[in-house]
């Protein structure tokens, strides 16, 4: 273990730097838009992902009560980690669906994999990631998009395996390359199924932030963690709260997007 | 029955020599020379003889069926023409080209020029309009936008379907999917066009229509159609010259009012009986 930290040491630090790059970027992104733009931004958001007057009412306000509660650059501290983790997980786990779609032989490779990490408890991934990056907010990062990868690959493989064949036939018998197909054919049908992955990936990396919080992610994490250590009930509630109210809000928002991007449904 | 009026011209446009297709469960080499093994694969209940040493030919401008009940191999046959099946030995040729010997670039290639098939369940793209589902051919081929949407609003007339298209395949009956398969195959203008059980989705009114409509096609354009199908009727009615399958074997090979007046044995008898005492009753009765 030693030989390994001592020889990688050097890839580890690009890597972790690379990260903390974007991750940076996202933060500064993040806490550029003022609160009341939030609010719009949710709003907005709101009303196209959903066309209903009760959720663009609703979520804004909600948004509203995490400054309130006075969490807010803890709320963007915690955001920018999952919005992090969630395009490297989107990035990483798209491709590898469809490869386990695709190559026959790749699937038992990683099913036995995938397994492993979805009944693993989340701590566990909080040992190697410190001790390869030390603590911060890059291995929660990393943690974060370990736990959070699993739903999008499982996903985007199913979407595309439950392709209707009569379809996927046709393309074949009509002179489809094996990319004319999947770009034609297989990833149009299968993206309510993918979105349905990114879904719960995102909100399973927002349900790890307390566990990331552990090893020095600041956030509102960090906030629940304090809470529980202190029998603090009211900071760690407000907290609390503020976790679900993200989470409610980025949910409604992205399965109304996936609605959209259904094409059976017109 | 369509008449076949060019009878000058008997040039074969499609081939098929000595087929097999074996469904085995692991990748065997199999020798469909050696009976013993054909026999013991055939008791296996693991391994399936779909096509057995099928031989045929199609000439130009001719409707050939290929009619046979569930599990006879006609399904399978079709599909190994444009290789969907690969099959297990044999030589299939279509239009001067050796489609068993061809690269997976080559397939593709033969894929888009000299054939066009039309599906039992219609094969249509849920997510494209009738308009893009008929260009769909066009597009994989890198025609472009522009010359593959009017070529497809004509092939869409010619099937009676003008102003559908924006539909999609969800607001329309089966029987107009149906048009749109026959307007996606028509548009790529290949030589060969397969059928497979076109019709046998529909109901017997609306099966009755498309039959009309595809040989009022068939005297317009002169297409090479083989056409599998498990309906008598229709076989005599659209069928040049036709071909009966059990088991995977072809039984006999003819015109359809031959093989009516001269059933090869048992099977073909039993299966024209019905309509030959229709036939007798007509004639019969036009007296």
């Amino acid at each position: 273990m030693d030989y390994l930290l001592e020889k990688l040491a050097p890839t580890f630090d690009s890597i972790a730097n690379g990260i903390l790059e974007v991750l940076l970027g996202i933060e500064n992104l993040l806490s550029a838009i003022p609160w009341w733009g939030y609010v719009f931004l949710v709003g907005f958001l709101a009303w196209k992902a959903t066309k209903r007057l009760c959720s663009t009412i609703i979520l804004p306000m909600s948004i509203l009560i995490i400054g309130v509660f006075g969490l807010w650059e803890l709320a963007i501290g915690t955001l920018s980690i999952v919005v992090a983790a969630v395009i490297l997980a989107l990035l990483m786990g798209v491709p590898l669906g469809i490869l386990i779609a695709k190559v026959h032989c790749v699937g038992p490779i990683f099913h036995p994999i995938l397994d492993a990490m979805q009944t693993m408890p989340s701590f566990v991934y909080l040992i190697p990631t410190m001790m390869f990056f030390g603590l911060g907010k890059v291995p929660a990062v990393l943690a974060t998009l370990i736990y959070s990868l699993p739903p999008v690959i499982r996903l985007t493989a199913l979407g595309l395996k439950q392709v209707p064949k009569p379809a996927q036939e046709a393309a074949i018998a009509y002179g489809a390359t094996s990319w004319q197909l999947l770009k034609e054919v297989q990833l149009p049908l299968a993206m309510p199924t993918i979105m349905a992955g990114v879904n719960q990936t995102t909100m399973m990396a927002l349900s790890m932030v307390v566990v990331a919080s552990m090893i020095g992610a600041q956030g509102l994490g960090q906030e629940v963690l304090l809470s529980i250590n202190r029998i603090d009930m009211g900071r760690g509630f407000e907290a609390g709260i503020s976790i679900v109210i993200m989470a409610i809000a980025i949910d409604r928002i992205t399965q109304g997007f996936a609605r959209h991007l259904d094409p059976t449904k017109r | 029955m369509i008449q076949n009026q060019n009878n000058k011209n008997l040039e074969t446009v499609l081939e098929i020599k000595d087929l097999w297709k074996v469904y085995a469960r692991n990748n065997m080499n199999i020798d469909v020379e050696n009976k013993d093994l054909i026999a013991q694969l055939d008791k296996s209940e693991d391994t399936i003889v779909a096509i057995r040493g099928v031989s045929l030919s199609v000439r130009r401008g001719e409707v050939f069926v290929i009619m046979g009940l569930s599990g006879s191999g006609k399904s399978t046959l079709i599909r190994c023409i444009l290789r969907l099946i690969e099959p297990t030995s044999g030589k299939i040729q279509a239009n001067g080209q050796e489609v068993t010997a061809l690269s997976q670039k080559e397939l593709i290639e033969f894929r888009r020029k000299h054939v066009a098939m039309v599906f039992q369940h219609y094969g249509l793209l849920p997510h494209k309009t009738i308009l893009q589902n008929v260009a769909f051919g066009l597009k994989l081929q890198g025609i472009s936008k522009k010359e593959g949407e009017e070529r497809s609003r004509s092939a869409l007339n010619h099937v009676g379907l003008e102003g559908w298209e924006n539909y999609y395949p969800q607001s329309l009956s089966g029987g107009m999917r149906q048009r749109v398969g026959i307007a996606r195959a028509l548009v790529m203008d290949a030589p060969i066009l397969l059928m497979d059980e076109p019709f046998s989705g529909l109901d017997p009114l609306i099966r009755r229509e498309m039959q009309d409509e595809l040989a009022r096609l068939q005297q317009e354009l002169h297409k090479t159609i083989f056409f599998v199908t498990h309906d008598l009727d229709e076989a005599i009615q659209l069928g040049d010259r036709m071909a009966i399958m059990k088991n995977g074997t072809i039984v006999q090979t003819g015109r359809p009012t031959h093989i009516l007046a001269n059933p090869a044995d048992s099977y073909v008898a039993r299966f024209v009986q019905d309509k030959r005492h229709q036939l007798e009753i007509a004639n019969k009765e036009s007296f």
